[in-house]
């Protein structure tokens, strides 16, 4: 198996693969110079990748490969809301890719902007809109619309597929917060009590939140985590208080904070959990606190965090984004970040040390790690 | 007729900056645009018929207001695409 990085940025992608098993790395030429790409996602089940595409100015689009990168097909049909509908929406970015559920090959989800959901069959050749959440009759109340037109505009995120049963799906908008679905996307529900809401008076309220990045582990996923706008959560729906969303982020040091946008868990321990703080204080910065990068490790679900910095700058004043940190299933574990200043940063001891893999790249978006061969 | 092709649309058209295109109005010409090179069309048009924010299209020297608006034998249509932007 070669390790490979599915790099997105906003001037196109680029794969960065280890013949070494992590020890040296190289870069890719790009593909869709000029391009944004927003999310790459090599599929496990069938080795098929996606990109979601599009430009400053042209309408988005999907393009897969069936060889790993090199050759792409366009979507004939690509993600896009229904003509005609009562609300007019027009999709500007396929901003999310997931694969779906292992009992359903060919099945993929899009989240894109404004907040849509959007489904194939086909592996992303032809793509429909899933009605049960764009037209859900609470979906204008709960989805940001008209789009505020946040920095890069409002997203569906995290879709999130149970992998017990292929009806259980999360979502998540920014801004909206986290919904469930336990039948395949007819109903949908909030699921954000216990997270704070700096942008509602009212602080226990079931939606309008902002997760910035959700996940559910996969060995057991009744547990979630999530980086908010405000804060670090955790979820146990098998827990006494299974609906509520408990504040991890609490136990990290109060002169870092717990705002971010990734979180990423180890796929082989539900305990362990990567995030990288950033400053959400005054305008929000949105780069790391006092300008030291670290991420953070919890190894016990969020009762205490470490600081893992070694080999990363003193100083810098990058953000990464809440796609753009990812691990792997090795061990120990591969932790992998890109930055808003074109970086790619590698650990291959979960975190425990970091050596920079790549540089001078475009603004990161994505970095997805697949293994192929 | 002739359609001019803006170069953010040229990985579409093979390259070409010229192409030969038929139809009565410009939504005619850019669907025949879309049955010669997939996917052409959605990445100017929206799926609510409108034409992208940075997009404009011209017969001969006049700017359209409607994708309905007719286009004759000797006409000339150019897309023309803002660069603006990093």
């Amino acid at each position: 198996m070669t390790p490979t990085l599915i790099v997105g940025t906003r001037k196109g992608l680029f794969l960065l693969t280890s013949p070494d098993d992590r020890a040296s790395w190289a870069t890719s030429e790009p593909t869709f110079l000029g391009h944004i790409v927003s999310h790459g996602v090599r599929d496990t089940r069938s080795g098929r990748m996606l990109v979601g595409v599009s430009t400053g100015h042209l309408g988005p689009t999907v393009f897969g490969s069936n060889d790993d990168g090199a050759t792409w097909t366009e979507a004939t049909k690509p993600p896009a809301f229904r003509t005609g509908e009562r609300l007019a929406r027009s999709l500007t970015s396929v901003f999310w890719l997931t694969p779906g559920h292992p009992s359903q090959p060919g099945v993929w989800f899009a989240g894109g902007s404004p907040q849509g959901l959007f489904v194939t069959h086909d592996d992303g050749d032809t793509w429909a809109p899933h009605d049960g959440w764009n037209d859900h009759p609470m979906w204008e109340t709960w989805a940001e619309w008209p789009d505020q037109n946040t920095p890069d505009g409002s997203m569906l995120h995290s879709i999130t597929i149970d992998p017990r049963g292929a009806d259980h799906m999360y979502i998540g908008l920014s801004s909206g917060g986290v919904f469930e679905t336990i039948d395949g996307g007819a109903n949908w529900t909030p699921q954000n009590l216990g997270c704070e809401s700096p942008m509602q008076p009212n602080q226990d309220i079931e939606y309008g939140h902002d997760p910035h990045c959700v996940r559910a582990h996969p060995l057991s996923p009744d547990r979630l985590y999530q980086q908010n706008h405000c804060g670090i959560y955790r979820l146990d729906r098998t827990s006494a208080i299974k609906d509520r969303w408990v504040r991890i982020g609490n136990a990290m040091p109060s002169s870092v904070g717990d705002i971010g946008f990734p979180i990423e868990l180890d796929p082989n321990d539900p305990e362990r959990v990567w995030v990288f703080p950033m400053d959400g204080t005054d305008v929000w910065p949105r780069t790391s606190p006092d300008g030291r990068p670290a991420a953070y490790r919890t190894s016990d679900g969020g009762a205490t965090w470490v600081r893992l910095d070694r080999g990363l700058p003193d100083r810098a004043w990058f953000t990464v984004k809440r796609q753009a940190m990812t691990v792997d299933a090795a061990t120990p574990t591969g932790v992998y970040f890109g930055t808003t200043s074109g970086e790619v940063w590698a650990s291959a001891d979960a975190g425990d040390s970091w050596r920079c893999i790549a540089q001078h790249l475009p603004e990161i978006y994505s970095v997805e790690h697949a293994a192929i061969g | 007729m002739y359609v001019r092709i803006p170069t953010p649309l040229r990985s579409y058209t093979n390259g070409e900056s010229r192409v030969l295109a038929r139809g009565a109005t410009v939504d005619d010409i850019l669907m025949d645009l879309d049955a010669q090179f997939a996917g052409f069309r959605f990445r100017m048009v929206d799926e609510q018929n409108r034409l992208r924010q940075h997009i404009r299209v011209f017969i001969n020297d006049d700017m359209i207001t409607n994708l309905t608006d007719a286009v004759g034998a000797t006409d000339e249509i150019t897309i023309l695409q803002a660069l603006s932007g990093g």
